[in-house]
């Protein structure tokens, strides 16, 4: 292609390509403190114009590489970095066999971790951007990895993908965040990803032993329910996009993961609120 | 005609973990995973690579006046769950 990045977010490296030069100039500022990895790629992804004549005449991005959504509507340029996240993450969903991957936010101190899983919009990235303001070093927004041979969690701390309200309130407790361009209009709204904290990138590498398993809801009374393994258990397949793929070495590192840490269910007004419930959980 | 027979996998074909009060069951062969509650997993054991009856299995587990129907039924929904076969 044309324009092209290649960045490693812990353990794993992408090659974006792309047929304008903006998405890439947006990459590669937003992340400009992570590895720029050079090797041969885990993963790739392709920016492409819907039809060739796309790339000047309202310009719109398909997203293309070794797994594509075949009816996914295009995104306007203006997007794309947005895009490229997005087929950042479709290739992890559809392509990643090391890890199981769970659709949660993990964050850790020193070699311990809170995974916070629950559904869109429960407010858990949120939560763990917010948390790290709170003495915890964010390990992953979106995709957590757990490593079947280990059991233990490894570090992808992308940047967090911020939505409407949650955008001012990031930038009001972290002001000198690092940020990637506002996105407005996006099919969730405005959108803006925040660069996580520098203790956060620099344990890029740095395995964690998960001791809690979360599963909070913004925007209710504070109340608080211990969770069974077998509840836990089946959340958390339903929040694997691999876990089916990879049979039994799935199967032992989830039952593995249930049994082996403390599991709540945290409703929360406020972060505040829920991070004197994490307190008291840890 | 003879009574119906259930027949469960080898042992070393099914993997079990405890989740509380359930047990969740990883089939091998289909790859496909279970979740169930006792007695399934007793009645897994009882059966891993014999086939029995509706009868061998009341005395196996000393059912006196036991619910024959309900055990019935739920061998039946583990066959169609394939955990176990049936002939």
């Amino acid at each position: 292609m044309r324009h092209s990045f290649h960045v490693r977010v812990g353990p794993v490296s992408f090659r974006i390509g792309s047929a304008w030069p903006e998405p890439i100039r947006q990459l590669r500022a937003l992340y400009r403190d992570y590895p720029q990895d050079v090797g041969v790629p885990d993963f790739t992804v392709r920016l492409a114009p819907s039809r060739p004549w796309r790339r000047w005449v309202r310009p719109s991005v398909m997203i293309e590489g070794d797994y594509v959504i075949p009816d996914a509507a295009p995104l306007p340029v203006a997007h794309g970095l947005l895009a490229a996240e997005m087929g950042m993450n479709l290739q992890m969903a559809m392509g990643q066999r090391r890890f199981l991957l769970l659709h949660a936010a993990a964050v850790a101190r020193d070699d311990r971790a809170i995974v916070m899983t629950g559904e869109s919009g429960a407010g858990k990235s949120t939560l763990a951007a917010l948390l790290q303001a709170r003495g915890w070093r964010l390990m992953a927004d979106e995709f957590v990895l757990l490593e079947p041979s280990s059991g233990l969690i490894h570090p992808f701390p992308r940047p967090v993908s911020l939505k409407n309200g949650a955008i001012d309130v990031a930038a009001a407790a972290f002001p000198d965040a690092h940020w990637g361009p506002l996105m407005r209009d996006t099919p969730k709204g405005a959108i803006r990803h925040l660069v996580p904290m520098p203790d956060g990138l620099a344990a890029g590498e740095q395995p964690a032993r998960p001791v809690l398993l979360l599963f909070p809801r913004f925007g209710l009374a504070a109340e608080q329910r211990p969770v069974g393994a077998g509840e836990a258990f089946v959340r958390l397949t339903q929040a694997s996009t691999n876990y089916v793929i990879l049979g039994e070495r799935g199967f032992a590192a989830l039952t593995g993961l249930v049994r082996g840490v403390t599991r709540a269910a945290i409703d929360y007004p406020d972060v505040e609120t829920a991070a004197t419930m994490i307190e008291a959980l840890w | 005609m003879s009574a119906t027979r259930y027949r469960a996998p080898p042992a070393a074909d099914v993997v079990l973990a405890d989740l509380d009060e359930l047990v969740a069951v990883f089939h091998r062969a289909s790859g496909i995973t279970h979740l169930v509650a006792p007695p399934v997993p007793d009645l897994l054991a009882a059966m891993a690579a014999r086939w029995l009856t509706l009868d061998d299995l009341e005395r196996e587990f000393e059912l006196v006046d036991g619910d024959r129907d309900g055990l019935a039924a739920m061998l039946d929904e583990m066959a169609i769950a394939g955990l176990i076969e049936r002939a």
